[in-house]
């Protein structure tokens, strides 16, 4: 049964109607260009790079934090892969581990200082992207004394991470949906996944009711570190090289992927299908922009102000979600609309407290 | 308040101290299963105070807790849930975002399925929650689905009271639960006190509104300054003397008498 009413209701639904818009759009402009098989494969590589660390932060936001941090840890975990392998010629699978586990490991010590400080993790993982940039700069040019360290990537590494299916799509896309069914398992099916949104809603009642804060919230900064540091070994086994500068963009790149898929930057709220809806709307219109002839400096303004409409969106379809659907029995629900504890903004107070 | 029966709390003795600020001095209770206990008193009375050291978010600085006649030091909210001691705050349901059937069971989701591929049993939560709201009078929640927030502030509660008496809980504090109703969902609500009552819990009713106390109280405590002023079981105070007390007695004549003064210049010409 097509229920409209509850489709849209759903987290995702704006999300999907944005990627809709977009693709619609560029479909229009960059016509017959757009719908090409090149320009499909270049933003879907585009999505699938961003996805990989998107979808974990993605997590990170449901439960009320945010990791600006990703940008250094993916430099570090290529930079640490390509170090061990290209400058010091260890075997793969001592250096592959390694970049993984580096960027695992800097996850977890944003998380360990996240919860035992008790600071806001905008401030935290903000420290951690500029600390981790020096310390990356730092190694890299006291071990090798470049910035750029090439790699000769085992052949089945590169095949692995770095192969072409059809010469055009990235094997990324694969990973990329790997950690779309891991991460909507575990924020759905899992008990995880229910402490994920109860930490997001409201962090001392879930404590009350006996979830385990602190391991979950580091728990998921491991794994938005380990996104990133995953991102990174790709690039090195897709590019043969690692650059310390590599990276940074992706702060910002994974918030408008998640907060265009519909995750409420006050957390409690969000869905991995909406964001990826979020990251292919990027990607569209970060790469769709080729394919109209126009200057790609415009794609900044559009994903700028795709941005405000989606924060703007999000809220409203939280008051809808909020709002209740069916009225059967009047003799319990009269007294809402007279009572101001229950009507909307529950979240104003949070809002100033998170940012 | 003593009696020959062993209370299931016994608070004796019980001193908070915040920063050389006694919030409470020297308090004694019982709380009996099958009864409702009301606290009473002012803001700042030291009510809040109480039922944090009662719920375990609080260490008392002096004095002994003992439940079942033993004596227990609660380190943290988990030992006393541990204990059956379940705590309602003012507005029910605090995860507004999440479905019924998620808050419902956060912390003590059911799972299937075996080793890592456990996954949370979201259906057989589904018709638990909306077994028990129904239960409980809450017809209209047919849907285990719809969203916490979407529920109405009495029904938030009855979800909360809910889910504490389904997992087994022996004494349920209620802080101020009608306190954001109105009447006929305050009704409900102390509807539902009385169903937890006569099912054997006990229940500690934290509340300003003295009709609400009278209505399903046994027993009353009523504290002023962090003190226990007077404690009496239903039937041995009048409405009159309760609120009296609750407002510091000679505090509410000197303001009934400094209104009449008010009243009496208003009045005359000018």
């Amino acid at each position: 049964m097509l229920d409209l009413k509850n489709l849209a209701r759903r987290p995702e639904f704006a999300a999907f109607v944005g990627t809709l818009f977009v693709f619609v759009f560029f479909g229009y402009f960059g016509w017959p260009t757009f719908t090409s098989a090149l320009v499909t494969a270049g933003w879907l590589n585009v999505a699938a790079e961003l996805g990989l660390i998107a979808l974990p932060v993605a997590l990170v936001m449901v439960a009320g934090h945010l990791d600006l941090s990703v940008g250094s840890i993916l430099a570090a975990g290529a930079m640490t892969y390509a170090i061990l392998t290209g400058h010091y010629d260890l075997p793969d699978y001592i250096g592959l581990p390694a970049g993984l586990g580096v960027g695992t490991f800097f996850g977890f010590l944003n998380g360990l200082i996240v919860t035992k400080t008790k600071l806001s993790s905008f401030i935290v993982t903000l420290a951690m992207l500029f600390a981790l940039r020096g310390l990356v700069f730092g190694i890299t040019r006291l071990t090798t004394s470049t910035v750029l360290v090439p790699v000769e990537v085992d052949p089945f590494v590169r095949e692995t991470f770095g192969g072409r299916i059809w010469r055009t799509y990235e094997n990324a896309i694969i990973l990329w949906v790997i950690m779309a069914l891991v991460v909507s398992w575990i924020l759905y099916k899992t008990k995880f996944g229910n402490w994920v949104f109860s930490i997001g809603g409201d962090e001392t009642s879930a404590r009350a009711a006996g979830v385990p804060v602190e391991r979950t919230t580091i728990l998921l900064f491991m794994g938005s570190g380990f996104g990133s540091a995953l991102l990174g070994v790709t690039q090195v086994a897709l590019f043969g090289s690692a650059q310390v500068s590599a990276g940074q963009s992706y702060v910002f790149f994974s918030i408008i992927a998640v907060v265009v898929g519909g995750v409420l930057l006050t957390g409690g709220y969000g869905s991995p299908i909406g964001v990826i809806f979020g990251t292919m709307t990027f990607a569209i219109v970060s790469q769709g922009i080729y394919s109209t002839g126009w200057d790609s400096d415009w794609s900044s303004l559009i994903l700028g102000v795709l941005l405000l409409i989606a924060v703007f969106t999000n809220n409203t379809f939280r008051r809808l979600a909020l709002s209740s659907g069916d009225k059967k029995d009047e003799s319990l629900s009269t007294a809402r609309r007279t009572d101001p504890q229950t009507s909307p903004e529950p979240a104003t107070t949070k809002e100033a407290t998170v940012v | 308040m003593s009696d020959d029966r062993t209370p299931y709390i016994s608070v004796e003795n019980v001193s908070k101290v915040f920063g050389g600020y006694a919030a409470l001095d020297d308090v004694s209770l019982e709380v009996h299963e099958g009864e409702v206990l009301c606290l009473l008193g002012d803001n700042g009375a030291g009510k809040s105070t109480l039922i944090k050291i009662l719920s375990g978010f609080h260490q008392p600085s002096s004095g002994t807790m003992k439940i079942q006649g033993e004596e227990r030091v609660f380190k943290s909210p988990r030992d006393a849930s541990d204990l059956g001691i379940s705590t309602v705050h003012q507005f029910g349901g605090t995860f507004e975002l999440m479905s019924l059937d998620r808050s419902f069971f956060v912390g003590l989701e059911p799972t299937k399925g075996w080793g890592p591929f456990k996954w949370f049993d979201r259906k057989t939560a589904n018709e638990i929650v909306v077994r028990e709201m129904q239960a409980l009078g809450i017809t209209r929640v047919s849907d285990g689905n719809r969203l916490v927030g979407s529920l109405s502030g009495g029904e938030r509660q009855v979800s909360a009271i809910a889910r504490a008496v389904y997992f087994g809980a022996k004494v349920l504090i209620l802080d101020e639960p009608t306190a954001a109703l109105g009447v006929k969902e305050a009704a409900h609500v102390l509807r539902i006190i009385m169903e937890a009552k006569l099912r054997g819990l006990a229940v500690v009713l934290v509340t300003h509104n003295v009709t609400h106390a009278m209505t399903v109280g046994d027993h009353f405590a009523i504290l002023i300054h962090g003190e226990k002023a007077d404690d009496f079981a239903k039937g041995e105070r009048t409405r009159e003397e309760i609120t009296d007390l609750m407002a510091g007695g000679e505090a509410m004549g000197e303001l009934e008498a400094e209104l009449a003064r008010l009243v009496a210049a208003g009045t005359q010409p000018a």
